[in-house]
């Protein structure tokens, strides 16, 4: 079941505690002040609110604990927990949760303190007995192997890598909510300390706090709301191994089946995105999916990112928030891939806003496991 | 392969590793080699899985070489054995490199008894 096409919509949205939040902060408090400015985006009331989806590496029962602070009694929760793409999965389940009279409006929202807790942070992976006696680096190691697999079956070079943090770094000092806005060079990237080979520092995302909240209703009920309705027209979700050794093929991602299914209720192809928010744990993870998602050949994804085509100005924008690499990454970044492709679609993204009416969010969780594709876009495309 | 008593398949196979042996599953219904161990095959579903000994010769599949602060360099790899599984192991110091025949054996880190690859002569 799957609500259909352009019937439901992104109404209102809200951050907060990118970076660094404010000292002592819990993951619940951003949570709440994220979801206050996303009500009073949208021109909603908390009470309207009566379907609340989330995830989170810190609450064993996170619906019930948001619900508890934010004083809600939700008739529809879901607390789907497929790692960082939960939050594009919540959206595809809260659509089709308000197609079929579950909830009118959904909260999807997620926050965590993870820089501020640097060190406490328990992990939220159970940890393979099958790898952790091998001491691979979870999970940076897991996407190194990708990595590694993919430059030598394609001969995709360690500089194509660094092009997709350079070209996210691009894009964040064109935000000025960015953490990361520093320059950033190939060279800098190729100089920066190995953490798992290939991957150096710089090929990973960051560290930070930082919580988001987006509200949906029906196409019908938002159009007597506050901002322009982001209408989702496709989603597609798959997932396809749990640990890296696994993987059928370290080449190829679930995200060839989440992005065909959602192309399909789309009615679309890749040529007719305009932008693409692609989850960018780490530098490989944009290649894979530009390939696997249909923007390029499998194992030409080095020389696409290299030519220039996702940095600003190009034609293929990418990340153009600055993304896990230069945004924020506070644990899982799903929700906030899709924050920006909101703010694109509405025409809100100052100095960084892209042309276009179609916007491509991919969100992956563990280790490459679960693949999540959103297609959203404006009143002009429905 | 084993004599011991009938063990759960995680049971099984840490036993098995506990004593020097790599034992893997392979299913009699459909020939699927099975890895992790488990009570079924994930490609047809059955239940008939019987354990064999693996020679433990391979080729990297992939390879990611971590140097700590404070250790010494090593290099985790993916496996694929000639006999089915794909399975990790690590080696001492730099990647042999994907496409490299290797053999692993198993040996005690920490009390953990681990696959440790050394390049096939």
């Amino acid at each position: 079941m799957s609500a259909p096409r352009g019937t439901i919509a992104a109404v209102g949205i809200g951050e907060d505690g990118i970076g660094i939040a404010e000292p002592g902060s819990t993951p619940l408090d951003l949570i709440a002040r994220s979801t206050t400015r996303a009500l009073h985006d949208a021109g909603l009331q908390m009470s309207d609110v009566d379907g609340l989806f989330t995830a989170s590496a810190y609450y064993q029962l996170p619906s019930i604990n948001v619900a508890e602070y934010l004083g809600l009694r939700p008739r529809f929760s879901d607390s789907t927990a497929l790692g960082g793409s939960s939050f594009v999965a919540h959206v595809g389940h809260a659509a089709a949760a308000i197609a079929a009279g579950l909830c009118d409006v959904a909260l999807v929202v997620y926050g965590s303190t993870q820089r501020s807790d640097a060190g406490r942070l328990v992990s939220q992976s159970e940890g393979s007995p099958y790898e952790m006696p091998y001491r691979p680096r979870y999970p940076v190691t897991m996407y190194a192997l990708a990595a590694a697999r993919h430059m030598h079956e394609y001969g995709t070079t360690r500089e194509q890598l660094a092009e997709v943090a350079v070209a996210a770094r691009a894009w964040a000092r064109r935000n000025p909510g960015a953490f990361a806005r520093d320059p950033l060079t190939v060279d800098d990237v190729l100089a920066s300390r190995v953490v798992s080979s290939p991957l150096t520092v710089r090929d990973c995302c960051l560290v930070t706090d930082g919580a988001a909240a987006l509200l949906l209703t029906s196409a019908e009920r938002a159009r007597d709301l506050r901002r322009p309705p982001v209408h989702l027209l496709g989603y597609g979700e798959a997932h396809t191994h749990r640990s890296i050794t696994s993987m059928p093929d370290l080449t190829v991602t679930g995200a060839v089946e989440s992005g065909r299914r959602a192309y399909a209720q789309a009615g679309v192809q890749a040529a007719d995105v305009a932008m693409l928010q692609l989850y960018d744990a780490f530098t490989i993870n944009p290649i894979l999916f530009l390939e696997d998602l249909g923007f390029c050949a499998k194992g030409e994804g080095g020389d696409l990112v290299a030519s220039g085509a996702i940095a600003p100005g190009g034609r293929l924008p990418v990340n153009t928030n600055g993304g896990g690499l230069s945004y924020c990454h506070p644990g899982m970044y799903g929700l906030f891939a899709l924050i920006e492709a909101v703010r694109q679609l509405r025409g809100e993204a100052g100095e960084r806003q892209v042309e276009g009416d179609i916007a491509l969010v991919h969100g992956n969780g563990g280790v490459l496991s679960s693949q999540v594709t959103a297609i959203l876009g404006t009143d002009a495309v429905r | 392969v084993s004599d011991a008593p009938s063990l759960a398949p995680s049971a099984h196979f840490r036993e098995a590793l506990e004593r020097g042996s790599l034992e893997l599953q392979r299913c009699a219904s459909c020939a699927s080699s099975v890895f992790p161990p488990r009570v079924l095959c994930p490609v047809c579903s059955s239940q008939d899985l019987e354990w064999h000994r693996s020679e433990g010769v391979g080729t990297v599949y992939s390879a990611s070489t971590l140097q700590p602060r404070d250790a010494a360099l090593y290099t985790v790899l993916l496996v694929d054995l000639d006999d089915g599984a794909r399975v990790m192991a690590v080696t001492p110091g730099t990647s042999p490199g994907i496409g490299a025949r290797i053999r692993v054996s198993v040996e005690r880190d920490d009390e953990m008894p681990r696959l440790v690859a050394q390049v096939e002569r």
